[in-house]
């Protein structure tokens, strides 16, 4: 029998319950995630890019007039930065790319006294942005001739350019002769050994389509299909090098030409089957994961990928939590009340699951618009912190874009792809005026960022990050390229009493590079692995000398070297608080 | 046409269609988008929202109903509701508060904001417009695109506008769409740029779960055809008010840019319900 409840108790407790669940949101969505306070003396940055000698400043490509309308969205793009020790002196130099015609890049050699000395033009490689040529897009290093001097590919939209480095700071055009005179609007490029010759192929994002000439357009018909599922972009190319300087076109051979509008890519062994791997992060859809199959082909898996489209903007690769993997994080768009696509934390669980597992939440899942990211251990306390900048397009503080964009991003494809559709943009900002994110690794509790606390304030718009101990202190400097902005030195003034260890490698069976080879340290209970990567996040380059932090740990127990030959080499507790230069199959040298 | 022609019987299927419960082709309408949606678009982004929604809205309606009313209620609305919900509300990657919440608002709403014995607002309308003012730091609509495809499109325009006719309430989709397009062209007249970009929001699978399963809810709409147009009609005249705002970038109006037909439905419907049901208790009054 049905037992009849007090009708106006009932109406009372479910009123309460109701405005229980009304101020429950209200909170909730005031509520940030805790963080932890955190010590000036620990992580600190300051500021020093004049100081330095480095006044560079990005200039937006000028595109065809049928585009004015998208104008600042388009030409959003460019503003990069790669790290080399480009003239061996033992000291990091930078790399910026320029995008307008007629503005130079720029090459900061460094001095090793704490200043730069800009050599771009004696060096060859300032006047790249013309018309009939293109502009820079993005650059990567490495020695694909394995001369002990590394060369450097300039990717652009317009035609690849591959500069061979003399050993003298100066650099000769190879590309003509290297085959490598290609027309693509590409946005990314990463030097790998697949198929483990000993010698580096590279990889190259297409962005838009490479039949288009952004400067000579027949029509408008150029953007993206979609905002989740495009398949219209420019196609990737793979380029195998023959080992005599000169390269082929190995992109339908091997099964990689994506037409996923790339915005960034990344190689590693994430599998652990010896052969590197291809990440992509795609703006428009969901990243790929290429797996590399014995160097014979690499195959498209899913890894709990493809469910998730978004607009990938970065890749960067670090083991968060210290679990000798290499895990993988890729920038998102977030945008209070229009749109939450969320930056990815991806765990590698692909030896065990074949997958991947997300995890990001909170700060680290929202870091606005956000381009370039690197993992690197800020504060050197042996866990990875992550750097990521943002920041679209900075006009009128005021009046934004987002509500003129929400008309046509939800729309059919067919529409958003004319670009003479779209609202014109004019002054308007599209998440602009953002901060950067220094998101410090406090184990269990997560992600936190301490952005503010550090010294990291500014509002340009980030594209570009890059790490490097560029001092030589043991620490991991960071440097900024922005969009229409200037470059950014954030040197790391944090603790200087915690322990660290380095690692230049040097290839021998391998590229001389050392691009794809991974180090494992452990100690006590940690065991961190790294890799020397040909090209990581948005249009960067770390620094290729790998750094530990080691927190209070005086001693390393072991270091295990796998080359990108096959061949392992393992290094007893090496000495601590030193950058080692580690040779292919050679004992350890150690370097103050 | 024959006389014959004029009186014989309507083809099987359409016989067939004419017997079924309104409710339950909205139910099936509603299920086609999902699977739609989620096979070929992964619109869902994971399957915890959808269970989340789901599962809090049947089992908010079913306790409420067997409290409120000693009887556990049909659940196709909460169906409807739940579903609507996941695949409406985009929040912060990998928070589901915003669909346990939103599940439990939406249908509590029901019971709680009601007048005369009738909610005043459509629930998952309801919740939407709620998270959307309160919480936008967590939550965002869903602005996702069926893919490149027309056909998708196709599809699901044509199923809801016959079950829209089945379940009577063309008028309201067909009064909605056509002031929403000729207030385009107005806005248009205004402030320029390509017509195109100002009907475009109608191609979007937020406006057709709108159209077919939000402005047109029988429960949430005034009593007569004509008032269901004119309600439809302000509805989207309010939404072209804030649009106008929006290109103007009138500050004070921005939380409502994110998504102008929810809120101004938000606002218009309850209004407009609250009036229906009041003049229909003055004219049940016996003359004096």
């Amino acid at each position: 029998m049905v037992r009849a409840v007090n009708p106006r108790a009932a109406r009372f407790v479910t009123s309460l319950a109701f405005l229980g669940g009304l101020t429950l949101v209200v909170v909730l969505d005031r509520t940030g995630p805790p963080v932890s306070p955190v010590s000036t003396l620990e992580v600190r940055f300051t500021e020093v890019a004049r100081q330095a000698g480095i006044d560079f400043v990005h200039q937006a490509p000028a595109l065809d007039p049928k585009l004015d309308n998208v104008a600042p969205l388009v030409a959003a793009l460019g503003a990069c930065v790669s790290v080399a020790d480009v003239d061996t002196n033992g000291w990091m130099d930078l790399f910026f790319t320029n995008s307008r015609f007629g503005a130079p890049n720029a090459l900061y050699l460094n001095r090793g006294d704490g200043t730069f000395r800009e050599a771009a033009r004696q060096a060859g490689l300032a006047d790249l942005n013309r018309a009939g040529e293109g502009v820079s897009m993005g650059a990567v290093w490495g020695d694909y001739d394995n001369d002990g001097f590394e060369d450097l590919l300039v990717y652009r939209w317009g035609y690849l350019q591959l500069f061979h480095n003399r050993g003298d700071a100066t650099f000769e055009d190879v590309t003509e002769a290297a085959g490598l005179r290609h027309w693509m609007n590409a946005n990314a490029g990463v030097w790998l050994d697949y198929d483990r010759d000993g010698v580096l192929d590279l990889y190259v994002g297409g962005y838009f389509r490479s039949d288009l000439d952004l400067w000579h357009l027949a029509g408008t018909r150029i953007m993206h299909n979609s905002f989740e599922f495009a398949t219209n972009g420019g196609q990737n190319r793979l380029f195998h090098n023959r080992g005599d300087g000169t390269f082929e076109d190995a992109t339908e051979a091997m099964g990689v030409g994506s037409t996923r509008w790339t915005m960034a890519v990344a190689s590693a062994d994430f599998n652990d089957d010896g052969w590197p791997d291809l990440y992509l992060a795609n703006d428009y859809g969901p990243e790929q994961l290429f797996l590399n199959r014995q160097g014979e082909r690499f195959e498209l898996v899913d890894a709990g990928l493809t469910g998730d489209s978004k607009s990938g903007m970065s890749v960067s690769l670090g083991d968060l939590h210290n679990r000798g993997r290499l895990d993988v994080f890729v920038t998102n768009i977030s945008e209070r009340g229009y749109l939450f696509h969320g930056n990815n934390l991806r765990l590698n669980f692909l030896p065990e699951l074949d997958r991947f597992e997300e995890t990001a939440t909170g700060a680290v899942a929202d870091a606005g618009w956000a381009w370039g990211a690197q993992f690197g251990d800020l504060n050197n306390d042996g866990l990875l912190d992550l750097f990521v900048v943002n920041g679209y397009v900075s006009g009128d503080r005021d009046r934004d874009y987002w509500y003129a964009m929400s008309k046509v991003a939800g729309a059919q494809g067919n529409i958003f792809e004319d670009a003479r559709n779209w609202p014109a943009v004019g002054s308007l900002s599209l998440s602009g005026y953002e901060q950067s994110r220094v998101l410090v690794n406090r184990g269990a509790e997560g992600l936190q960022d301490v952005a503010e606390a550090t010294g990291v304030t500014d509002e340009y718009d980030g594209r570009s990050v890059a790490l490097a101990d560029l001092f030589n202190r043991g620490v991991l400097d960071v440097v900024v390229a922005n969009q229409r902005g200037p470059a950014l030195l954030y040197r790391n003034e944090g603790d200087p009493g915690r322990h660290w260890i380095g690692f230049r490698l040097v290839g021998r069976a391998s590229n001389r590079s050392a691009i794809g080879a991974e180090v494992t340290i452990e100690f006590g209970d940690v065991r961190q692995r790294q890799v020397v990567a040909g090209g990581m996040g948005f249009c960067s380059q770390n620094d290729r000398r790998l750094h530990f932090g080691l927190g209070d740990a005086a001693r390393v127990d072991r270091v295990t070297i796998r080359w990108p030959s096959g061949r392992s080499q393992v290094i007893e507790r090496p000495a601590v608080d030193r950058k080692h230069v580690v040779v292919e199959g050679e004992p350890v040298a150690v370097r103050d | 046409m024959t006389d014959a022609a004029l009186t014989s019987s309507p083809p099987a299927p359409l016989r067939a269609l004419a017997r079924i419960n309104p409710k339950y082709l909205i139910v099936f309408l509603i299920t086609l988008v999902l699977v739609l949606g989620q096979a070929r678009y992964g619109i869902l982004g994971g399957y915890q929202p959808l269970v989340t929604a789901l599962g809090i809205c049947l089992l908010t309606e079913a306790v409420l109903s067997r409290l409120m009313r000693g009887r556990v209620a049909n659940l196709s609305s909460a169906y409807i509701t739940g579903i609507s919900l996941s695949l409406l509300i985009k929040p912060q990657a990998n928070i589901l508060w915003p669909f346990a919440l939103g599940a439990f608002l939406a249908i509590a709403s029901k019971y709680v904001l009601a007048y005369r014995g009738r909610h005043l607002w459509n629930p998952s309308n309801f919740a939407i417009a709620f998270l959307l003012l309160t919480a936008s730091r967590h939550v965002a609509i869903l602005s996702h695109q069926w893919g490149n495809e027309i056909a998708t499109n196709a599809v699901i325009w044509v199923f809801g506008l016959v079950i829209a006719a089945r379940a009577r309430v063309l008028h309201v989709t067909a009064a909605y769409v056509l002031s929403f397009v000729a207030l385009a062209v107005a806005r248009n007249l205004v402030i320029g740029g390509p017509l195109v970009v100002e009907l475009a929001p109608l191609t979007g699978p937020m406006y057709q779960l709108f159209i077919f399963f939000m402005v047109t809810d029988p429960r949430t709409t005034v009593s007569t055809t004509r008032g269901r147009v004119v309600v439809a009609g302000l509805v989207a005249a309010l939404e072209a008010a804030v649009r106008l705002a929006g290109d103007f970038h009138l500050s004070l109006l921005r939380p409502f840019y994110p998504s102008p037909p929810i809120l101004a439905l938000a606002l218009v419907g309850p209004l407009a319900m609250w009036w229906d049901l009041r003049r229909r208790r003055r004219a049940e009054r016996p003359a004096a």
